[in-house]
């Protein structure tokens, strides 16, 4: 059982007030609150251990050097890669996937196809389109069935010997969907494709183990799962890492420089070109072991737990209508109340101290397929309490009595 | 006073009697029911305001040396604001509505009220219909 209230007194920020009153965070889709312990390693860096890292004989380079791979080396246990090598450090999950779609653009030709599915986050559809324009390859997409699960029937019509490369959310920002991705990696496998998996909603919610998975690229970012923003991960598998073309160029990820020829360093520097975000890194190991310590199992069950109280008490509310209803879900609650647009609710529970989303999330497709502007979304994580969904529950039939 | 001053000053006065959001809130909602309809063939994708969360349709028509407003938005609180804009500016002569300053946005906090993104909205918003004043005006 873990203590919620110990855990929420390493949260600064949840004991602010907003607009008078106290803060109920539910926007954690779209990024999580930071505790004290990744607060205080990204400041000790900078008062203590900065320096630029693989670079100097000196002492304080030694020192950013080990604790930036240090982290490495923790996220490595974290998602069970084989090899440390096989993690790049990236500014966050777009960045990640765009490395890899970039690569891609040289690695495809006319013929060949990429498979994503209906509910990407435009972070997993956007670089895949771009990478079809360069590479002439086609983008097939997984239909959505009318419950905000993927059509896996259509999925196994979709793949075929010109497959290369499917590209899946691991779980929904918008929806809360788990897709079945060890399906999905099994059948494209059977097809000779690669898998790469968005985990950006997954990696502070439910375990992910790279070598039960057999993803070939998954990517996630550290300011979802209560680290800094502006780090994120690429896993790849080693020699596909090896096959991807360089991203950028620049200094670290060079073996040897002269204008005849340039030949690359090998993983993982190839892909980590320029002065890397140091400081978020070394504060990310910090987030990493926040989750480890409370085990991400008990963080999963307990939100759970949340998720089914907030999903019974908020259809207590009349004329509301739930996004995503798989029985494979995130705590993720996506709605609209017949009537209202998402936006006027968003913005009076906002005065009574309630953040949550409204809008499209960055999935317009999902807005298409539903015929709808946007949707207000409650998305929690391990600090959230059943008396903050009692609270936020009590605002949204507050702006519900304004708005009719 | 010009009548464009004269109408903010009102405005001001009336949101000067409200002591919290709530009451501003509702105010605004009642205003957006109040609202009257634009028509349904003028709720084109060109009429459509760039910037906003909710849509927002604005149209301008010309008649008798003066501009006239119609709106509608999707979401009730973004055409409350529509429509306090509507107030002040339609039924006013273009080089009025085209050089008049709108200090009652600042003065009824409605920019603290709302979000970055829907002050955006209202920046756009009020941009368009001086656009149009202007090209009626030429
Ligand atoms: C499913 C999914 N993919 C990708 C992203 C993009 O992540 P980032 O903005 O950290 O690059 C997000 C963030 O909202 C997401 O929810």
């Amino acid at each position: 059982m873990l203590d919620i209230n110990q855990i929420r007194k390493q949260f600064p920020i949840l004991s602010r007030k907003v607009n008078g009153h106290e803060l109920v965070y539910f926007d954690n889709g779209a990024t999580t609150q930071k505790p004290n312990s990744v607060i205080t390693a990204e400041s000790n860096y900078y008062q203590n251990e900065n320096s630029n890292v693989h670079r100097g004989v000196h002492f304080l380079s030694g020192l950013a050097t080990d604790k930036f791979e240090e982290t490495r080396i923790t996220i490595q246990n974290f998602i069970n890669a084989k090899h440390s090598h096989e993690i790049i450090f990236t500014k966050g999950t777009t960045d990640s996937i765009n490395i890899v779609a970039s690569g891609y653009r040289s690695l495809l030709n006319k013929g060949d196809e990429i498979i994503i599915s209906e509910l990407e986050h435009h972070s997993n559809i956007v670089p895949w389109q771009m990478c079809c324009e360069q590479s002439g390859a086609t983008l097939k997409v997984i239909p959505l069935l009318d419950n905000g699960t993927l059509d896996i029937t259509e999925f196994g019509n979709l793949l075929s010997k010109n497959t290369k490369l499917v590209a899946i959310s691991h779980i929904s920002n918008t929806l809360g969907t788990i897709n079945p991705i060890e399906k999905i990696i099994k059948k494209a496998k059977a097809v000779g494709a690669k898998v790469l998996i968005d985990g950006a909603q997954a990696a502070s919610h439910i375990s992910i183990n790279m070598q039960n998975l057999d993803a070939d690229f998954y990517c996630f970012s550290a300011h979802k799962l209560y680290g800094p923003t502006g780090v994120g991960v690429l896993y790849g598998k080693e020699d596909l890492l090896n096959e991807l073309p360089a991203y950028q160029g620049g200094g670290e990820m060079i073996k040897e420089v002269s204008f005849k020829k340039t030949t690359y360093a090998g993983l993982p520097h190839k892909f980590e070109a320029g002065t890397p975000n140091i400081a978020g890194v070394v504060a990310f190991k910090a987030a990493i072991n926040f989750i480890t310590g409370l085990g991400i199992n008990n963080i999963a069950k307990y939100e759970e737990g949340l998720l089914q109280y907030a999903t019974e008490e908020v259809l207590k509310i009349e004329g509301l209508k739930i996004y995503g209803t798989a029985k494979n879900k995130s705590a993720i609650i996506s709605f609209n109340i017949k009537g209202l647009h998402p936006y006027d609710i968003g913005m009076i529970v906002d005065k009574m101290g309630v953040a949550i989303r409204t809008g499209h999330h960055c999935t317009q497709p999902i807005m298409d397929k539903f015929n709808i502007p946007g949707t207000a979304r409650i998305s929690l994580a391990v600090y959230n309490t059943k008396d903050e969904i009692d609270i936020c529950i009590n605002a949204i039939k507050k702006a519900k009595m304004m708005l009719s | 006073m010009s009548t464009i001053q004269k109408i903010q000053a009102e405005i001001i006065e009336d949101f000067e009697l409200f002591d919290d959001w709530m009451q501003k809130y509702e105010y605004l909602i009642d205003l957006g029911k109040e609202l009257a309809p634009i028509k349904e063939k003028y709720k084109t994708k060109d009429n459509l305001i760039k910037g906003c969360q909710s849509r927002v349709w604005l149209h301008a028509e010309h008649t008798q040396g003066k501009i006239i407003f119609t709106a509608d938005s999707d979401a009730i609180m973004t055409k409350g604001i529509v429509a306090i804009l509507i107030n002040v500016l339609s039924n006013q002569e273009p080089k009025d509505i085209a050089t008049a300053k709108l200090d009652f946005i600042n003065e009824i906090g409605l920019k603290e009220q709302l979000s970055a993104t829907r002050a955006n909205g209202l920046v756009s918003m009020i941009k368009k219909m001086k656009l149009y004043a202007i090209a009626f005006n030429n």
